[in-house]
């Protein structure tokens, strides 16, 4: 086999350790606690072998990234190396000092997240109390350090009808683009489905607010519009395909095709104190197993998408249909799309259930409670 | 950045903040980095895009193009300023 193109981006998840509490979280359900992380100086070499294979992009996140001490230091170094460096944060931990010390260091660019248009309800879904005000002012302060800033959404059935007024959100903080992004249903998510996906009328909806807001915006802000697979007719080309754009190191050094493919049981990660960067792209097992066409089942392998959505998202197929190698179940030629179907038929036909919110000590199968551990925690939880 | 960026002759074009231009010796090519997006410019958009510097006109702009490519003024005029005001629309560029 031909050695693969080199990857665009590179997502270093630096940690899980995070002080919000999302219940669509797209950490894994099993998170990694501080003392398997990373040190500083492993993760300045793998930066380096990020480069060094051709990425252009890092992207630094979590978990919350600004809980290491050491992410400045890691900034630098991507700097140094040539990458454009994106911080992806909840920014409740963003004070003024590491906001300078970013600077000085070479961020290029940041993401904001929001739970929602407004306090209540996103102090509610991060179940952090106060956290709204925090990332407004952050927001502001990352504007006023001459930093372009991304507000990141994720929309779902309990925050979608203030759709309108994040972008006005958008305006107001002077944002140069806005990711209105669905839940993604994989492990935190999958826990919490019934609480989070929209119906279908919600969704249409969406779409015509989104289409509204591209022509009105038009040249003020970019809009990136994300919508959920159970209700598409033809999937997602999920990562730009499997182990050809992109890879995601994880807290431990685990080499993932993408953020969510620890979800599909079975498959066996590399990690960077094991092997090179570069020999886990090109030759790992689980970046081989879905690269390309070669694994494709029928309808996939005649279809004439094929290279186009590549399949779909290989941890949907896992998670629907206990197979990470059927076709995804979002495109309507596969013979389970009616029970993706189905199953948003029959989650949003009631009340949402509580949330199951993610915590270290709040792992679905023992999760009995929605109750957040500890709502007004002002440092990580751990 | 929200506020709408009309390019005309006396505009400065420059990249605006978090907009990257750079050489890639790996593909051997020249790439726009964006937040969350890049792209490879065509040969006449890394033309202009490299006079960006935020000192040029787009006027002084055009006048170089023309003297360097020996081409119409006027057909370079019209070209570049389709050029850069779409680059503005799409957030990457800034005067």
């Amino acid at each position: 086999m031909n050695a693969p193109e080199p990857p665009l981006a590179a997502l270093a998840e630096l940690t899980h350790r995070c002080p919000l509490q999302c219940p669509y979280c797209s950490n894994p359900l099993e998170l990694e606690r501080a003392a398997g992380e990373l040190d500083t100086e492993t993760w300045c070499r793998v930066i380096r072998e990020i480069a060094d294979l051709g990425a252009l992009q890092i992207h630094f996140s979590g978990g919350e990234p600004l809980v290491r001490k050491d992410l400045e230091r890691l900034v630098e170094e991507a700097r140094d190396a040539g990458l454009y460096a994106n911080l992806i944060t909840s920014a409740v931990l963003l004070t003024e000092d590491r906001l300078q010390a970013l600077v000085a260091a070479g961020i290029d660019h940041v993401q904001v997240s929001f739970q929602d248009s407004e306090a209540v309800g996103g102090d509610r879904i991060g179940g952090y109390r106060g956290a709204h005000e925090k990332k407004i002012d952050a927001a502001r302060r990352v504007r006023a350090a001459g930093l372009p800033v991304t507000l990141n959404m994720v929309v779902h059935r309990q925050n979608l009808h203030h759709l309108e007024a994040m972008f006005d959100m958008a305006v107001e903080l002077d944002a140069h683009r806005i990711e209105i992004a669905h839940v993604q249903y994989y492990g935190w998510a999958y826990e919490n489905r019934a609480a989070l996906l929209p119906t279908r009328a919600q969704l249409d909806r969406s779409i015509e607010v989104v289409d509204a807001a591209r022509e009105r915006y038009k040249g003020r802000f970019a809009i990136d519009y994300v919508v959920p697979d159970y209700y598409a007719r033809r999937p997602k080309a999920c990562m730009g395909g499997w182990g050809r754009r992109f890879l995601n190191v994880s807290p431990s050094g685990k080499v993932l095709p993408c953020h969510a493919a620890e979800t599909i049981t079975g498959l066996a990660f590399d990690t960077v104190l094991e092997r090179s960067l570069e020999d886990i792209w090109e030759s790992s097992e689980a970046f081989l197993r879905f690269r390309g066409t070669d694994w494709m089942p029928e309808p996939c392998r005649s279809c004439e998408r094929r290279e186009l959505d590549w399949g779909g998202c290989r941890c949907q197929a896992f998670a629907i249909t206990g197979n990470a190698a059927d076709t995804d179940p979002a495109c309507e030629l596969s013979p389970h799309h009616q029970v993706m179907l189905d199953l948003a038929k029959s989650e949003t036909g009631e009340a949402p259930p509580d949330f199951v919110y993610r915590n270290y000590g709040n792992k679905p199968d023992r999760a009995k409670t929605a109750t957040p551990a500890v709502l007004t925690a002002d440092r990580p939880a751990e | 950045m929200s506020q709408l960026v009309t390019i005309s002759a006396d505009s400065v074009p420059r990249l605006p903040p978090g907009v990257k231009l750079r050489f890639d010796k790996r593909r051997d090519s020249w790439i726009v980095l964006a937040p969350e997006r890049l792209f490879v410019p065509d040969p006449i958009a890394l033309e202009v895009i490299k006079r960006c510097d935020g000192a040029a006109s787009v006027s002084a702009i055009v006048d170089d193009l023309a003297k360097t490519f020996d081409a119409d003024r006027a057909v370079i005029e019209k070209d570049v300023n389709a050029l850069l005001q779409d680059l503005a629309d799409k957030g990457v560029m800034t005067a």
